[in-house]
């Protein structure tokens, strides 16, 4: 890595005595040689271990379900579904006043993705626990199912979420989030060129090493300590709160170092269902996903599309962008609302647009919630906007880095959500990438900058 | 048929903390009788090494070294409220609120020398070493333990300090959008050069260079460590990762390491990281969250350099050897 302090000198302070040191870690030597403390090395006698039922199906009614041969497994201490489950329907989210609640704990009536939690089997020890799941009978109804978001959004298409009523998220700008900047089609009118593209992702994994999960321990007081590897305490422990009905002050979270999260460990999952399990037995309960669970159920990256329809001149300049931007939420909110409206927040990228026009869709379908992962919202946008930026400059005949300078923000340019831009480094990145790549762009790019006189 | 090499290039923003703001942390500090400084927070270290990074900001600000500097986190019985580690969030907000925290505890700690000196508190600065001395006059000095051990038992003070950190939440116009999503943006460029295998479609990265304006490296070591691995994470989106291949079909998910792709050791490409620093004016000591933007731009600059190569555009992540031999075939069929 390479420090070049060359650029900003004029306002940066120096010659501090930590900061900007390259300090070891401190935790570095108990990770690389195994002392470090995970939440799955906290062990405690009579541990029950919780293993799930899931649905097999897309979409499905339940019809019944019958677990008194999973009751009688040798090991089983206690069976757990909905019914038990004090406020069973429930968003993350709500914390923050984005509703409705639209997500069971364990499914009540119906399934909505193939994976879905419908029965928590707690027994003596973790193969206990599986062979008297694989005995719990549920009688299913199968249901059509919805898959392809534009299918989803067809008039008729099978409802995933009755909870929303419509396989969209409706924000209270409607069924999207809109960003509306200047005369977009004014912008197309006067264009040289119009291209308009598609681009599409499909969910990826966060792939921690270390799985999803948490360790529960009874305190005798009819408090509850949870040690968990969730990315956020507070936020997990009044979601808690909310499912389980249970003061705030009845619970104790306890994290400490993350074997990785990357976005995947911000839903509430795991927490709830086994300090319910430790209420109801009285014995501390280790819930931790499989590494089949950590890909298959655990929240992925979203599967977004981007549409995108540019305004071009031929020397350059982008006159007209607009962006419509779907984002595959699954069965369940859980992040998705946010991440489809960050995306609004983000086009049109580090460019400066006299009209913009942006669309942000979250859309329901029949498969596992997505839900944060690195770059939220913004990731399979920067590479829709990045390959488009390759496209225009081609389409024009302009070199791919000169077409980005034409169009980098700066100081004091009004970005689409009407802020002004502040801090703006994009030109000074590109010409430092242009000397680095040995890839020349031509000299007036390079006196460019970042800082407006007076801005 | 034949091996054909490409360069592309992207160029990227990000935004730094929870999209629209409204997300506190809180930070506590206090000095134990060794002259050892706690800092309290609720925050998760996912790995990245926010401890690390806390200890420094708050060390810079009492003007003690680093190891005197413990932090104490991710307990909510003894943490104060922290919104959660996500959103490029955790250096920004946290920092901010050790800043604060810090602060104040350092004005007390300044008040008890000033008392032992018999100077005044305004007189006084630290010379990062854990002393504390007059200005102008570097003889006259207190150490930063002898403080401590004077403020609790001869002065009857706490050394300690509060810290709060909060961007005001904003709510988007419903018509127009009109939104403050952010207070600072990270930057980044990158230019990637690949091969590419017009016979079996196979895609190696050469070299990835990437330059990345993240406001303030607080720790240079730990910001390389953090861009490295994302630059990798990048390549591998681009390439390799799904747990759907063939989206929006769920059939072939992939339910472990054998079967879900990522680039082996062997996979990784030459990895160039050039830092620049414009300090962001919220951040502590003008730091940005570079901890999600660093995996990104390589991702279309992997797909410019694909089809600077050979000629077709894959608009479908993954960009995997099967649909690069699809949209050749295509190609040729004209």
């Amino acid at each position: 890595m390479e420090l070049r302090r060359d650029y900003f000198a004029d306002v940066r302070k120096d010659g501090l005595h930590e900061i900007g040191q390259p300090r070891p870690r401190l935790d570095s030597p108990g990770h690389v040689t195994g002392k470090t403390a995970y939440f799955a090395d906290r062990n405690f006698p009579g541990m029950l271990h919780l293993k799930m039922v899931r649905s097999p199906h897309h979409h499905a009614r339940i019809r019944s379900i019958d677990t008194s041969e999973a009751e009688k497994h040798p090991g089983v201490v206690r069976v757990l579904t909905a019914k038990d489950v004090p406020h069973n329907v429930y968003t993350i989210l709500i914390l923050i006043q984005i509703g409705p609640e639209d997500e069971t704990v364990l499914a009540d009536g119906k399934v909505r993705w193939k994976g879905e939690a419908v029965v928590a089997v707690l027994a003596e020890t973790e193969r206990a626990a599986q062979e008297a799941a694989a005995k719990v009978k549920v009688d299913y109804e199968v249901l059509p199912a919805v898959f392809d978001m534009e299918e989803a959004l067809k008039p008729g298409a099978p409802l995933v979420n009755e909870y929303h009523g419509q396989n969209y998220y409706l924000y209270d700008s409607g069924e999207c989030r809109k960003v509306r900047f200047g005369d977009v089609e004014a912008g197309f009118a006067k264009a040289d060129h119009i291209l308009e593209q598609s681009y599409q992702s499909s969910p990826i994994e966060h792939a921690p090493t270390e799985t999803t999960g948490c360790v529960v321990a009874p305190e005798g007081n009819d408090r509850f300590t949870c040690y968990t590897n969730t990315q956020a305490m507070f936020f997990t422990l009044d979601n808690t709160s909310i499912i389980l009905q249970m003061p705030g002050n009845k619970l104790h979270f306890v994290g400490g170092t993350v074997g990785g999260g990357f976005g995947g460990k911000v839903d509430v999952i795991v927490e709830p269902i086994a300090i319910l399990g430790a209420k109801l037995t009285g014995r501390p309960v280790s819930f931790i996903y499989s590494r089949e669970e950590e890909m298959q159920i655990s929240s992925p990256r979203a599967a977004e599309k981007v549409v995108i329809k540019d305004g071009v001149m031929k020397d350059g300049r982008i006159v007209a962008r607009k962006v419509t931007g779907y984002t595959d939420a699954g069965a369940y909110s859980r992040h998705s609302p946010y991440g489809a409206q960050k995306g609004a927040g983000h086009y049109p990228g580090p460019y400066t647009v006299p009209n913009v026009w942006i669309d942000t869709y979250c859309v329901y379908t029949n498969r596992t919630p997505s839900s944060a992962m690195r770059g939220f919202g913004v990731t399979i946008g920067d590479f829709a906007l990045e390959v488009q930026m390759d496209k225009l400059a081609r389409l024009i005949g302009m070199d791919p880095l000169e077409f980005r300078f034409i169009n980098a923000y700066r100081d004091g340019d009004m970005k689409a959500h009407r802020q002004p831009t502040e801090g703006a480094a994009l030109i000074e990145c590109m010409q430092e990438a242009s000397r680095a790549a040995n890839w020349p762009v031509a000299e007036k790019y390079m006196a460019m900058s970042s800082y407006r006189k007076g801005a | 048929m034949a091996i054909r090499r490409g360069r592309g290039v992207a160029a990227i923003n990000y935004p730094t903390g929870m999209n629209l703001g409204g997300d506190p942390t809180q930070a506590l500090v206090h000095s134990t009788p060794t002259g050892n400084f706690m800092v309290t927070l609720s925050s998760v270290d996912l790995g990245q090494g926010m401890k690390q990074i806390m200890a420094q900001i708050c060390a810079e600000m009492i003007g003690v070294p680093t190891d005197r500097v413990i932090i104490d986190t991710a307990d909510t019985d003894t943490g104060p409220h922290c919104m959660g580690t996500f959103a490029s969030r955790g250096t920004h907000r946290a920092g901010n609120a050790v800043i604060q925290a810090a602060k104040e505890a350092r004005q007390v700690m300044l008040e008890v020398a000033a008392e032992e000196l018999e100077v005044n508190a305004s007189d006084l600065e630290t010379d990062g070493q854990g002393n504390i001395q007059v200005k102008g006059a570097p003889q006259k000095s207190i150490s930063i333990f002898d403080v401590a051990l004077s403020a609790h038992f001869k002065r009857g003070r706490s050394i300690s300090g509060r810290g709060m950190f909060l961007i005001p939440r904003s709510y988007p116009e419903k018509e127009t959008g009109a939104m403050k999503p952010s207070t600072c943006y990270a930057h980044a460029c990158t230019v990637a050069e690949v091969e590419v295998d017009d016979e079996t479609g196979e895609v190696t990265v050469l070299t990835v260079k990437n330059v990345f304006e993240i406001g303030r490296a607080l720790n240079p070591k730990m910001v390389e460590q953090q861009l490295v691995g994302g630059s990798w994470m990048g390549i591998s989106h681009a390439l390799y990762e799904t747990t759907e291949p063939y989206y929006p079909n769920r059939d072939h998910g992939g339910t472990d390491f054998n079967q879900y792709l990522m680039p082996g050791p062997g996979d990784l490409a030459e990895t160039e990281i050039i830092v620049l620093e414009r300090p962001s004016a919220d951040g502590p000591f003008g730091a940005k969250g570079p901890g999600e933007m660093c995996a990104n731009p390589q991702i279309p600059a992997v797909a410019n350099a694909v089809f600077d190569a050979v000629g077709v555009r894959i608009d479908t992540l993954p960009i995997t050897p099967e649909r690069i031999l699809r949209a050749l075939k295509a190609q040729a069929a004209g």
